[in-house]
């Protein structure tokens, strides 16, 4: 019977159908759920790497060494594995290494909104682009086929829409494969010069011979219809033009890298108008006129964000019909907040007060740059904030570092904030860092990591020591701080900065999803509150001003009962928790 | 059935409100009638406290999970100010389905903008088919706010037209609800089933 299923999950079944050996990730929206469930099927192993990096290189010893391997994470995360991903392009690999991106178009929850089809073409290996979960499933079958015909790395590239959506899926066998014995191969895997250059040939070489196959493929099939209006399109934008224009002929690009060449030429001249339609990058756009082809593209489309079904009937039937029913007025936005007992907001709370520069990072405590909070300078990558800590340090002086923060989160410290850290001890920093350490990995949906104890099969593992690990790294200053305790951990923060010395402030506290279980609600007394509005200040999502000199009330049902408005407000009485 | 009898289900609401799980469920009712099912849901960055918009198409043959302005049949609003934000989705004719509490965004919350007052009264005028009810105090009285989500898709599944049976529903819920959960989840469902 056919299951519904996201794109992830699909992605992790046609992996375990595959019969692959390993999967290895690091957790990032949309990709997460891929490892998250490939976890489920006890057949295979499954990991999540302290980074992107680490995952692909699991995946490429896994590879190189006969087996079936899968390495998965969100687009930004490919730009941390591109060193391993470019070469290993170059050597190939003995069994089937397939590397998942899952893009981001309209950056539901991303930084940038990064094409990484590109990415493909630069390491010059194939990409597919599945446009639902039943594809999803079968192409990540086709990849490790083309990965072991043509020794190659193949890309899958998903988008939040094909990660993200359901649809129906029929379940099948696990197909084993046998491991190959392991030979030694060092012309093909010690990438020096005098060995990596035959190796580009083969590379070169390579992609002739794919070019052939994806005109030989149903991978890239022609679907005729009027020969009107003719569309070349892939992933998601696929459905979205078969709901558009019913009446067009599509050529569906499924292996996107190499395009189809003689496809495309004899669907180009079988069409009175062509359109490549493509969300972001003109990647295919771009080749087609290359080959000489004369095409709609992104003279119509945007280069920004999505396209959905009425974006294509807009540009091309110049249809827009007005909603049936709509409020004439603008209405308030609803941006995301941190949860009501968040210990990030104790952090942020102390560091608006302190009046700091404040160099962010990637996860939750992202949310802390929003008002009323508003305490984030930067954001720019995962573990991004110590070394622009320190560049910020070099231009204007150790008086400027003395006023500004790094934060991070635990396990984007682990991803990628260690080095940065090496690199202020290194080089006579000041820096202080704060590590946010709520026991998780929070905003991709709680998922373990090195510092957890767990494995991503639930499995126990060796739990890594912050304190342990900041201190090998030569910093001498480490204190740890519960993030609510306002007082002390402005103590601490006062006395770090002033100093000359490189340090650390663990602020430890967990995140309140893990904490299940109701503490009782806090209640402001109207009668004592002195209408300062103290407690507005903190962002707190139950907290809500009720009109101009009139005390703020606090819903029962959202407040955890952490106490932080307590502890703001300082007034005795003001605010107490239900039942104290 | 022709491509233009599929059927689209919009789901609004507010991060943490279970409109996600809610989509699991209607989805699963809907396989077990024979239809091709697209289900399009967003996680993330958007889950904490933000608007959510989650959406249900089913026929014959779906395309795209993505459901156009002007074009659903149904909308489950679970929120009063994220409903009216969906409205413009909504077909002509079709049925918005709202539970009228207000959770205020930040902006309101920290007192810079204000929740507009008059959405239940351009609700009932707008002209679509509305349905608009208490079903927080529906999922209190079942025993736990957090079944909010039940109430709703109990109160869509009354009024799809499809000849839902109580049953058969039940037996879903039971499929897709911790154990633990199950009974409020059940009650809400049937409180929400016979809210109109």
């Amino acid at each position: 019977m056919k299951q519904l299923m996201t794109g992830n999950e699909a992605i992790a079944l046609g992996a375990w159908e595959a019969g692959v050996n390993v999967v290895a990730a690091y957790p990032g929206t949309p990709s997460t759920e891929i490892t998250e469930n490939a976890a489920k099927y006890d057949e295979l192993y499954a990991e999540w790497a302290p980074n992107e990096k680490v995952a692909l290189e699991v995946a490429i010893g896994a590879a190189i060494t006969g087996g079936r391997a899968m390495a998965c994470m969100k687009h930004v995360g490919v730009n941390v594995a591109m060193d391993p991903l470019l070469t290993v392009a170059f050597s190939g690999i003995e069994g089937g290494l397939v590397l998942i991106t899952a893009d981001d178009p309209g950056m539901h929850s991303s930084q940038n909104e990064q094409d990484n089809r590109r990415l493909g073409r630069f390491a010059k290996i194939p990409v597919l682009e599945p446009a639902d979960s039943a594809e999803c499933r079968d192409f990540v079958k086709a990849a490790f086929v083309i990965s072991e015909t043509f020794d190659t790395p193949v890309m899958l590239r998903l988008t939040t829409r094909v990660a993200h959506s359901q649809s129906l899926v029929e379940k099948g066998e696990r197909v084993l494969r046998e491991l190959p014995p392991y030979q030694k191969n060092p012309q093909k895997y010690v990438m020096v010069p005098a060995n990596a250059k035959p190796r580009h040939t083969v590379a070169e070489e390579r992609l002739l011979k794919l070019k052939a196959y994806s005109d030989e493929t149903e991978l890239n099939r022609v679907e005729k219809n009027s020969a009107a209006i003719g569309v070349i399109c892939s992933g998601i934008v696929y459905p979205y033009v078969k709901d558009a224009l019913p009446d067009a002929s599509v050529l569906k690009i499924g292996l996107s890298n190499p395009l189809p060449e003689q496809k495309i030429r004899d669907f180009a001249a079988s069409v009175k108008t062509l359109y490549v339609i493509e969300e972001l990058d003109d990647v295919m756009e771009e080749q087609i006129r290359a080959m000489g082809i004369k095409t709609h593209g992104k003279d119509i489309f945007s280069l920004e964000g999505e396209i959905f079904p009425e974006t294509i009937r807009e540009k091309l039937c110049d249809e827009k019909t007005a909603p049936a029913y709509r409020y004439g007025k603008e209405l308030v936005v609803r941006p995301p907040v941190l949860c009501a007992g968040c210990p990030h907001r104790g952090t942020f709370y102390v560091l608006k007060q302190a009046k700091v520069n404040v160099l962010g990072d990637i996860g939750c405590y992202t949310l802390g740059a929003l008002p009323p909070l508003g305490a984030i300078d930067t954001t720019i990558c995962m573990g991004a904030g110590i070394g622009m800590a320190l560049g910020m340090e070099k231009v204007r002086g150790k008086d400027f570092a003395k006023q500004t923060v790094a934060v991070i989160g635990d396990s984007t410290f682990i991803h990628s904030g260690i080095t940065g850290l090496i690199d202020a001890v290194y080089n006579n920093g000041c820096t202080t860092t704060i590590i946010l350490d709520n026991h998780i990995t929070a905003m991709t949906g709680h998922q373990q990591n090195p510092l957890t104890g767990f494995t991503v099969k639930g499995e126990p593992a060796r739990k890594l020591q912050l304190e342990t690990i900041v201190k090998g790294l030569g910093i001498d200053r480490v204190s740890v701080v519960d993030p609510f305790d306002l007082k002390t951990f402005a103590q601490i923060l006062k006395a770090d900065l002033s100093t000359e010395e490189p340090s650390v402030i663990i602020a430890r506290r967990p995140c309140e999803l893990l904490l299940k279980g109701a503490k009782g609600a806090c209640y402001i007394n109207p009668e004592l509150c002195l209408r300062c509005g103290k407690c507005l200040k903190i962002g707190c999502p139950a907290i809500e001003k009720t009109g101009v000199g009139k005390a703020p009330i606090i819903r029962s049902e959202l407040c955890v009962g952490c106490g932080l408005c307590q502890k703001v407000c300082g007034n005795d009485g003001v605010i107490t928790k239900v039942g104290e | 059935m022709a491509q233009s009898e599929v059927k689209s289900i919009l789901i609004a609401g507010v991060g943490g409100q279970g409109t996600v799980l809610t989509a699991r469920v209607l989805s699963r009712l809907l396989l077990q009638k024979g239809y091709d099912i697209k289900v399009s849901e967003i996680h993330g960055m958007s889950q904490r406290g933000g608007s959510v918009v989650t959406q249900v198409r089913y026929g014959d043959k779906v395309h795209s999970p993505i459901i156009a302005p002007n074009s659903a049949d149904d909308i489950i609003g679970f929120e009063l100010l994220e409903g009216v934000r969906a409205l413009p989705y909504l077909k002509e004719g079709g049925t918005i389905i709202v539970n009228e509490q207000k959770i205020n965004p930040m902006p309101v919350v920290i007192g810079k903008a204000t929740y507009p007052d008059d959405l239940k009264d351009f609700l009932c005028h707008c002209g679509a088919k509305v349905k608009l009810f208490d079903a927080h105090l529906l999922a209190m009285e079942a025993g736990n706010a957090k079944c909010l989500n039940m109430v709703m898709l109990g109160a869509w599944a009354k009024n799809a037209g499809l000849e839902f049976n109580e049953e058969e529903c039940l037996n879903i819920i039971a499929n897709n609800v911790p154990q633990k959960f199950l009974n409020v989840n059940i009650d809400g469902f049937k409180r929400g089933y016979h809210a109109f």
